[in-house]
């Protein structure tokens, strides 16, 4: 595709030109590299709660992001307008930042090598509203039908449709049209008049909404979330204190975006504040944890044809064999230490810097059978599903919430425990790994990553994992 | 009218004309400034502006929603159109309308929500108090080399509200913020804190030098901390870690947790759910915080709440919506971003000073954690089941001995509120959920 077939020449006459006027002005003042993100951003959303479909809400945004680095220096501004004033006023004041005689933009565009990760036939938002609203009633209707436990259901269908294009100072110009969708169910169960347990159950990915109808079905979620409600209400209190963790296969990789993950984005390791900065080459993890962060996978959340600077995503080795190699990189993070971009300078629109973040974050399969994992604990707890995580990347400790988890006593799943937090220190958690199972499994399709204030979608993955040692926060001491 | 009314008044007006049975329209504006000091040196300056728009409509007991960032005349019309054309497929909700007539209106005099100073302040000057910030954390000691940077904000933005039974308001907001994150490194343990003013106008906010100085004294003191042994003590919340308590309650007093059970207090009003020593107000018609608004969302007038009174429940917090499910009133608490059905939202939800300095809370624990963070997990609403993560500082004899890490506490927000024993008098609005210092008798801590 060419500049002349893009969304943003069709719709709104962008030529070439005019990416090079705007990316002069943004480096009038000099400075060592700009860039234009332009983004038009389409979503839907549809809720039923209480078997009333109550919300049903479109809406569009568009803007363009301008950005100058200058050194280790970065100056940014946005326009909610794509008027060339509006631009053009958008680019000088992100170019303050520079304080110099203007740098001279390259004159001619190259359209970046990028993936096809997320064919689509159609847009989502060419697809009938009629047919998302009966995803969302298949989903009530599911998730009431599982057991008359079953007294509240809220479920929500959303889609979107986003449109980039990125221009950079040295010629580079990227497009693309990136879909995402999801599914959620929330469920609330009680035995008669009892205390009601709360399930939850939602994926997706980069994909229209044929993958409920074909693929994942609003009934698979909403099962599996009437499940982990039921679960609960014969749960016990979790224990407290350091045992053996065993983790269920796919979402429970979150560990891994927690406890790794977010300590190796060049960012801080630029700046020397994560607990992993000068640690590459070292050992982090046991030998047998291989960890890889991958925006190559098709149609999945994390995944992206280029990343939100215009660089093609790619397969990162993060620990090898328990080996350090390699952090995230965005442009200004790998030009500060130079190195080169690696396909993980993300943002969340068009109002945001990109950061260096991850994609889909996972750890590849090993030999063990996870059945045989469990065996191999005498006394310990075994994590199926979790809520969500968060991380202090200087002192490395991270926190992930486990919401359906079983006690196992001689080797056997016995008890199910009510949600705790479990806590661990990234560089040292993944040293206590001793078994890794041969199912890996990728996450759902729901994972969502806040930092610094900007929300990107993730996806994560592990196989069947025994953790030696590590801190469950139960009530029962 | 603004030009900004004209347009919200006008796209309910078009909403009623092609169809609509009622409708109401939401505009925000926004101007942004961020900057960002690293080891002495500018690292980021961020600024611009933006608008957006939304509108719900309901055609009889049907509702649709939309919005846009295109404000012009045909952006409109396209918003308007799609919310109607999204009331066509959903259901009919009984409950669903806009609110009575007669509990539309906002309240008077003025709320010291907006200062000109912050319009006027120059970027160079916001940077200085950056620097400035950092330069001080970063001298404090020498174990604190390195930092995450100093950042000044500052924030102008608007807000207008409309709809068909005759409700127009506006109102306009500024902020501005300084933080600071130093690091801090010793015998290969490197701990991280931070420390943040923030504002409605310029003069209001901590110097520089005590933001300063307050960041690197927290980093400081977390340095070569200990993971303690898995057991029960007594835990003080500063007030920084009580307000993500208070938040926990909020959880739970939102009316659409409320009607859907999905809270431990539905069916609690008017019994006793907390100790004496708890009560929790929220207000947001006090001048100048963070929470503080003439109308709710919904174009509702802001008014005072009395949600926990000595530890008996007295209100929840209800938008028009979860006030009629639960046959009560709305209590102006209506929140939502610019379209869609409204949420619930705090105003200034807070615990009101105690007597009691958090010196002299320390001073009667013999043996205890004094939480400084909270990370990952907290409270579960529908159950109260309450576990997180927490760094903080052990007690030991009235007196903070040593900074403890790694560790998390559990326990159950049901017993919790039972057990809070002692309110501090610290407290200070730092957002638009505040706490003093909380002791609560007894929590699981998990450790070695």
């Amino acid at each position: 595709m060419s500049l002349s077939q893009s969304f943003f020449a069709e719709r709104f006459g962008v030529t070439e030109r005019d990416l090079e006027t705007y990316l002069g002005d943004a480096l009038s003042a000099g400075g060592d590299y700009a860039d234009l993100y332009f983004e038009y951003l389409a979503t839907t959303s549809i809720g039923i709660d209480e078997q009333i479909v109550k919300s049903a809400t479109e809406g569009v945004t568009l803007g363009v992001g301008v950005r100058v680095i200058s050194g280790d220096r970065t100056g940014y501004a946005y326009s909610d307008d794509l008027t060339p004033e509006k631009i053009r006023k958008a680019a000088k004041v992100a170019a303050c930042i520079a304080k110099g005689p203007a740098s001279i933009v390259k004159t001619g565009f190259e359209l970046a090598q990028r993936h096809d990760l997320y064919p689509m036939v159609k847009a989502p938002n060419e697809l009938g509203l009629a047919e998302r609203v009966e995803l969302v009633k298949r989903a009530d209707q599911a998730a009431r039908a599982y057991d008359p436990r079953v007294f509240q259901v809220q479920a929500t269908y959303a889609d979107n449709l986003r449109q980039v294009m990125v221009a950079t100072s040295d010629g580079r110009l990227s497009v693309d049209r990136q879909p995402m969708a999801r599914m959620s169910v929330m469920v609330l169960a009680r035995d008669g008049d009892g205390p009601p347990q709360h399930g939850y159950s939602g994926g997706g990915g980069r994909v229209t909404l044929d993958f409920f109808l074909n693929e994942k079905t609003p009934e698979y979620f909403a099962r599996e979330a009437a499940r982990q409600a039921i679960v609960q209400l014969g749960a016990i209190d979790a224990p407290a204190g350091e045992t053996t963790v065993v983790l269920g296969p796919g979402w429970p990789g979150i560990l891994l975006h927690e406890a790794v993950g977010h300590g190796l984005e060049a960012d801080f390791n630029r700046k020397n504040t994560s607990a992993f900065s000068g640690r590459i080459g070292q050992q982090v993890a046991s030998p047998l944890c291989t960890v890889i962060d991958d925006g190559t996978i098709g149609s999945r959340r994390g995944s992206l044809n280029v990343d939100d600077e215009g660089v093609p995503t790619r397969k990162n080795v993060l620990i090898e064999n328990g080996i350090l190699r390699n952090y995230m990189q965005d442009q200004l993070s790998s030009r500060v230490m130079k190195s080169t971009p690696s396909g993980n300078g993300r943002r969340e629109s068009y109002q945001h810097i990109p950061m260096p973040r991850m994609t889909n974050t996972y750890m590849l399969a090993g030999q063990s059978d996870p059945e045989e994992i469990v065996r191999s604990v005498s006394k310990g707890l075994y994590c199926a599903t979790f809520g969500g995580g968060q991380v202090d990347i200087t002192s490395g400790n991270f926190v992930f919430s486990a919401t359906e988890s079983y006690l196992i006593e001689d080797g056997k799943l016995t008890r199910p425990v009510r949600g705790a937090s479990l806590i661990g220190n990234g560089p040292e958690a993944l040293k206590y790994v001793s078994m890794v199972g041969n199912d890996l499994k990728l996450d759902e399709g729901i994972g969502i990553c806040g930092k610094e204030g900007q929300s990107v979608p993730v996806g994560v993955g592990i196989p069947t994992v025994k953790i030696d040692r590590m801190t469950v926060g139960g009530t029962n001491a | 009218m603004t030009e900004l009314e004209k347009i919200a008044a006008g796209a309910v007006e078009r909403a009623l004309k092609s169809g609509a049975t009622d409708a109401e329209c939401t505009i925000s504006e926004g101007e942004e400034f961020s900057s960002n000091v690293r080891m002495g040196d500018l690292a980021t300056v961020k600024e611009a502006g933006s608008r957006g728009a939304g509108i719900r409509v309901l055609v009889g007991q049907r509702t649709g929603s939309s919005y846009t960032s295109d404000l012009s005349r045909e952006g409109i019309e396209k918003m308007v159109a799609a919310a109607l054309e999204l009331a066509k497929i959903t259901s009919e909700d009984p409950y669903a309308g806009l609110p009575e007539r007669e509990d539309l209106g906002q309240i008077s005099g003025d709320l010291q929500l907006y200062d000109d100073s912050i319009a006027r302040m120059e970027a160079d000057w916001k940077v200085e108090q950056a620097r400035q910030a950092e330069k001080v954390a970063l001298a404090f000691d020498p174990r604190i080399s390195n930092s995450e940077g100093a950042s000044f904000d500052s924030h102008l933005s608007g807000r207008v509200f409309a709809n068909s039974r005759g409700f127009v308001g506006s109102y306009r907001t500024s902020s501005c913020g300084l933080s600071v994150v130093p690091v801090a490194k010793e015998n290969g343990s490197m701990e991280r804190d931070y420390w943040f003013t923030s504002a409605r106008t310029a003069s209001k906010l901590e110097s520089p030098e005590l933001v300063g100085r307050r960041a690197a004294e927290r980093a400081i003191r977390r340095l070569n901390a200990r993971k303690v042994a898995t057991q029960k003590a007594p835990i003080i919340f500063e007030p920084r870690t009580a307000r993500a308590l208070l938040g926990d309650i909020f959880d739970a007093v939102n009316g659409s947790a409320v009607y859907r059970h999905a809270s431990f207090l539905a069916g609690k009003l008017g019994e006793k759910i907390a100790s004496d020593a708890l009560t929790v107000i929220d207000d947001p018609t006090l001048p100048g915080l963070f929470g503080t608004c003439p109308f709710d969302d919904e174009g509702v007038a802001s008014r005072r709440t009395m949600v926990i009174e000595n530890g008996v429940l007295k209100s929840y917090l209800l938008n028009t919506y979860s006030g009629r499910k639960l046959g009560l009133k709305s209590t102006g608490s209506a929140a939502r971003g610019i379209t869609g059905n409204a949420g619930v939202g705090p105003g200034n939800f807070f615990t009101p000073a105690g007597t009691k300095t958090p010196e002299q809370l320390i001073a009667g624990i013999r043996s205890g954690l004094y939480v400084t963070e909270l990370i990952g997990g907290g409270g579960n609403a529908v159950t109260g089941d309450y576990s997180s993560g927490a760094a903080g500082l052990w007690i030991e004899n009235g007196e903070l001995a040593y900074p403890v890490s790694e560790i998390t506490i559990a326990g159950n927000l049901k017993q919790m509120l039972m057990d809070i024993e002692h309110v501090g008098s610290d407290l200070e609005f730092r957002g638009s959920i505040a706490s003093p210092t909380l002791l609560i008798r007894e929590m699981t801590i998990s450790g070695q």
